[in-house]
């Protein structure tokens, strides 16, 4: 099955970006730089991909090529939290267990449960599907813990003095993390097929798939998605909630000091 | 008789260097200063909220490194500089604590109201907060009191009403205060720190 969208077409749908340019210059964004970069790196990226997507899709290809991409998307997405949340220490390897764990629980069930059937063309592109919604949830709960956890430090020494037990002083911040960052997957689980046509199934549709059958392929996913995301927000929130607190019932200075004094 | 607190020694990052005072096991205690001395400091190491890079920090005797944190935080009771109340009631607040007498009888002892114990924490004064953080650190019936700056947040008049309750407490305080006729007002022992060393131990009022 052939694209419909030849290298011509792609020049075309350039002409929006080539408009989106005049109005940040127009109006002193200051993006078209950022713009330029951000068209240059997803082309190279994503031919990249699909050239290398290409090797591993082929029926002939060993099914251990694809479990290696797997990998590097769970060693990516970490390298990526560790980005973002640089002040954590142990981030990396906190987030590599979270990512881990929702490829483990996203794919394990997706392929035991049959509802894909493992090969070469469907391992890499549902674990990108698993884990890169699942490591945005990772970055919200690491960034907001850490953040929560130094705006209330008073709350959670205010509990510990009470001689509550370390966990239970950081209950109620781990709580709303939880809900902070599980909460908009719900919420775009809700306002599917009504505020926006997710990607899987609009993707199958372009491709002359019947419109049902992607829809099954798109809500499997979605709620496998959701799976994810709460295997990987609560790993890494357990997992960073021990960086913050020592064994022994007090707060570590790091997390004492990010409130700004 | 031996000592409450006995610091040995005791260096915590730049905060302290090499402390070494005891805190008399009767009376109140006060730990006056200027800003930035180490005041906190010496005060969260006695309920192991911080603990010592050097040194020893012993309770009654004992090396605070040893004990069972958990249960020595119940002994000894903390009031902290901004009255934190946790969301919920008043009642709400004193259950956290897992309180040992009767919650109406612990406002009693801070001269709030036995109504206040429905009432919202967040709707309540600065004064009314402090009071009802006194009567929360009480409900573990603590040993002894640790106060660090408890009437800085406060206005004048409910300043006094908190100095009124700590003088009326059976148990030792330790008081962290930066200042000085408070310190005169309520010390019979100072213990005086200047960047991060001891400069003077008294007698007070």
């Amino acid at each position: 099955m052939d694209g419909d969208v030849t290298p011509l077409g792609l020049a075309a749908s350039l002409l929006l970006v080539a408009v989106s340019i005049a109005i940040s210059r127009a109006q002193q964004l200051r993006l078209e730089r950022d713009m330029v970069v951000s068209v240059v790196r997803s082309l190279a990226q994503l031919l990249l991909a699909g050239a290398a997507l290409g090797l591993v899709v082929d029926e002939d290809a060993p099914i251990l090529l694809s479990w290696l991409w797997v990998a590097a998307i769970v060693v990516f997405a970490a390298a990526t939290v560790r980005r973002r949340a640089p002040r954590l220490p142990g981030v990396f390897t906190i987030s590599l267990a979270a990512n881990a764990g929702s490829a483990v629980v996203g794919l394990g069930t997706l392929f035991a449960l049959g509802i894909f059937p493992m090969e070469g063309r469907t391992v890499v592109p549902l674990a990108g599907m698993v884990v890169g919604n699942a490591f945005k949830s990772g970055v919200l709960a690491v960034l907001r813990l850490t953040e929560a956890v130094g705006e209330r430090r008073d709350d959670v020494e205010a509990r510990l003095a009470l001689g509550l037990p370390a966990p239970d002083a950081v209950r109620p911040i781990v709580r709303g993390t939880l809900r902070l960052a599980i909460s908009p997957q719900v919420e775009n689980i809700k306002g599917l097929g009504i505020m926006f046509l997710p990607g899987a199934m609009t993707g199958l549709i372009l491709a002359g798939v019947d419109p049902l059958d992607a829809v099954l392929v798109q809500l499997a996913l979605m709620y496998v998605i959701l799976g994810g995301v709460v295997t990987t927000t609560t790993v890494t929130t357990l997992l960073t909630v021990r960086r913050l607190v020592t064994p022994d019932h007090r707060l570590v200075p790091f997390a004492r000091e990010t409130r700004d004094e | 008789m031996e000592p409450l607190f006995a610091f040995e020694d005791v260096t915590v990052g730049r905060r302290l260097l090499g402390v070494r005072a005891t805190v008399p096991a009767r009376g109140t205690t006060v730990v006056r200063g200027p800003s930035g001395a180490g005041k906190s400091t010496l005060l969260r190491l006695c309920n192991r909220l911080e603990v010592p890079d050097r040194g020893v920090v012993r309770y009654r005797g004992a090396d605070l490194a040893e004990v069972d944190v958990l249960a020595h935080r119940r002994e000894v009771g903390m009031v902290f500089q901004r009255p934190v109340l946790f969301p919920g009631t008043v009642a709400d607040n004193l259950a956290v604590a897992r309180p040992q007498d009767p919650v109406g009888l612990l406002l009693e002892r801070v001269r709030l109201p036995a109504a206040f114990l429905d009432r919202e924490a967040a709707t309540l004064s600065g004064g009314e907060a402090q009071r009802a953080c006194l009567a929360r650190a009480l409900a573990t019936r603590p040993r002894v009191l640790l106060m660090d700056e408890p009437t800085s947040a406060l206005d004048d008049e409910a300043t006094l009403g908190i100095e009124a309750l700590v003088r009326e407490l059976a148990i030792p305080v330790v008081l962290v205060t930066h200042s000085d006729e408070q310190a005169a007002r309520l010390a019979d022992h100072v213990i005086e720190l200047d960047a991060g060393r001891v400069v003077e131990v008294a007698g007070g009022r």
